[in-house]
């Protein structure tokens, strides 16, 4: 099915297996409502509270992160991406480009795939974002990061969080249909390393209808 | 990224009665947010206008309504639009990435800036970004750049595909401001750079784009998008080419070619359209009439290639709906 013999694809497949479940448990243990609001700068929330009016103005944004409400105070400047790795500690999300050309920071608003490190998050108020995070039931990894486990759809991984963020929104948009309409719905994520046709191999693996091209 | 105040528009009125200048509005953000990490735009006030009500996809007998906040991906998977304006469904699945698509609305993506690298990058002169600084690409790295309507103070594309399509199929863009409302063809959206190249559109300060219509095309129209990029996806045009054609036996009744990725606005080529109607489009007829698409043309050091380009893509574009296979 991957094509992967086993001596040299264990170990890779175990690495990345317990980095997700890792990466998952570690956000779910750090993240409690309300943290990240503690830790906002007084000053900037005291300027705010007094109404005040300039260019200095924090904003305050509720929004859904992984199924958890979230309440976090910023700059108006700070981007979905800044605000998830920074105030909530939720890492998973890359920071690539930084100016919407390679797909790193892809996550899903509303159940949309977008760039979050295009997105201010003054936008995204009172709406649901999903991260890489919270994909996996549990100790349970969603059907594509698995599928991108056993196909080796990656090389050093930097890629991976928005390739899979990607491919779970194109499994659901239905742009699946050959390799090459998963290769251009697939085209807003780079990847340094050229895993491109593991990764296009495990999206085949996992969509509806048949497993080859 | 320079500090600004953030707000929500809570209606298109509130919207256009705010002071308009160092006022920006915030759509899907990725031109805007972009250039604003650049430190190329740089508003005091960023204004979110996500939550107006400029919404809807309608298609009726005479035309096409799109809201100015629709996305890009909404508008391109439209039954309507896939079915009645096949052109412009092409232009947008050929746009940037599924992400960008989700993200970018049609009145920001007719809005969008040139991608030329000097205008992007602070440290070097740009008469579009700061007037009276220079032009770089003139002699500098100007292979992406403009062989159309280019002025001795800027050379520099404009990137939309979907412009291109629309300019086309002879859309309108409706326009909001504190002064009432008003309708604008798409032509008279895009200015020439000229001697101002900083003044890209005819947008009066405050404006806001509400809706874009495109008329029906006559029925037996066929159309096709053709655009020609150094990758294969997710990347700006070189060159691309819009048209729409409707045969009359084995003659041409009307045709419609609009270029992009070679003008400094969407560039419409009424002497190629001339050049075809009433004519057997057959290759020769087809290259001849192409060629009037360089009428004029200027290329400079690095982007003669564009001359050539663009007749062969209009060609192809053209022979592939006579033949059949558009
Ligand atoms: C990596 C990348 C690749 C791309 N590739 C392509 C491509 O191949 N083809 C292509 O055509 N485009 C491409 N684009 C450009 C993209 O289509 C535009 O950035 C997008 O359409 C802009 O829409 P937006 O809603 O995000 O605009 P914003 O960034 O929100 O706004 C853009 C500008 O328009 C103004 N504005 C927005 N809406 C209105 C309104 N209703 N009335 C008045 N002013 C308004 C804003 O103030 C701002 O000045 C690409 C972009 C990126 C980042
Ligand atoms: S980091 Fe957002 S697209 Fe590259
Ligand atoms: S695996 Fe290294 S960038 Fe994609």
């Amino acid at each position: 099915m991957t094509g992967q013999a086993d001596g040299d694809g264990v170990s890779r497949r175990d690495l990345l297996g317990r980095t997700a479940v890792a990466a998952a448990g570690a956000a779910s243990a750090t993240v409690v409502p309300g943290a990240a609001l503690a830790a906002g700068r007084p000053a900037a929330g005291a300027a705010a509270a007094a109404g005040a009016a300039g260019s200095e103005a924090t904003i305050e944004v509720a929004m859904t992160v992984n199924r958890r409400p979230e309440r976090i105070r910023v700059d108006p400047r700070v981007t979905l991406l800044d605000a998830l790795r920074d105030r909530l500690a939720l890492t998973g999300t890359k920071k690539g480009c930084d100016q919407g050309q390679c797909g790193a920071c892809t996550v899903h608003v509303d159940g949309e795939r977008v760039l979050s490190c295009l997105t201010l998050v003054g936008t995204v108020q009172h709406r649901s974002v999903t991260t890489v995070e919270g994909l996996a039931d549990g100790d349970t990894l969603h059907p594509v990061q698995q599928a991108f486990v056993d196909c080796d759809g990656l090389q050093c991984g930097f890629c991976t969080p928005g390739q899979v963020m990607s491919a779970v929104a194109l499994l659901r948009e239905g742009h699946t249909r050959s390799d090459g309409e998963i290769r251009e719905y697939m085209s807003g994520n780079l990847c340094r390393c050229g895993a491109y046709n593991n990764i296009v191999q495990a999206i085949r693996s996992v969509r509806p209808g048949p497993r080859s091209r | 990224m320079r500090p600004f105040r953030f707000d929500v528009a809570r209606s298109v009125e509130d919207a256009v009665h705010r002071p308009a200048p160092g006022l920006a509005y915030l759509a899907g953000g990725t031109t805007l947010v972009d250039l604003m990490k650049l430190e190329v735009a740089n508003p005091a006030a960023v204004l979110d206008i996500n939550r107006l009500p400029l919404r809807g996809i309608r298609s009726d007998g005479p035309g096409l309504r799109i809201g100015a906040l629709e996305r890009m991906s909404a508008v391109a998977g439209h039954p309507a639009v896939t079915s009645g304006y096949p052109l412009l469904a092409e232009a947008l699945r050929h746009s940037a990435s599924p992400q960008v698509r989700n993200m970018a609305s049609i009145g920001g993506n007719l809005l969008q800036r040139t991608r030329c690298g000097y205008f992007r990058d602070v440290r070097t002169g740009c008469n579009k970004r700061v007037p009276g600084s220079g032009c770089p690409a003139i002699e500098g790295e100007n292979r992406t750049h403009a062989v159309l309507g280019t002025s001795d103070t800027c050379v520099a594309t404009h990137p939309s595909d979907l412009a291109v399509a629309l300019v086309a199929l002879d859309a309108t863009v409706l326009v909001h401001g504190a002064g009432g409302r008003r309708a604008l063809p798409i032509a008279d959206l895009y200015l020439l750079p000229g001697s101002t190249p900083d003044q890209e559109t005819a947008l009066r300060p405050g404006e806001l784009i509400t809706e874009v219509t495109v008329p029906a095309l006559p029925a037996g129209t066929r159309s096709t998008y053709l655009k020609i990029r150094d990758r294969q996806s997710y990347e700006f045009a070189l060159c691309s080419a819009a048209v729409a054609l409707r045969m009359r036996g084995r003659v041409v009744r009307e045709v419609r070619v609009a270029a992009g990725g070679v003008g400094t606005r969407p560039w419409r080529l009424p002497a190629v359209e001339d050049a075809l109607t009433g004519r057997a489009p057959r290759p020769d007829v087809v290259a001849a009439a192409a060629a009037h698409a360089v009428d004029g043309a200027r290329p400079l050091s690095q982007n003669r290639f564009k001359v050539l380009l663009l007749q062969r893509t209009i060609t192809r574009a053209v022979l592939s709906l006579v033949d059949g296979r558009g």
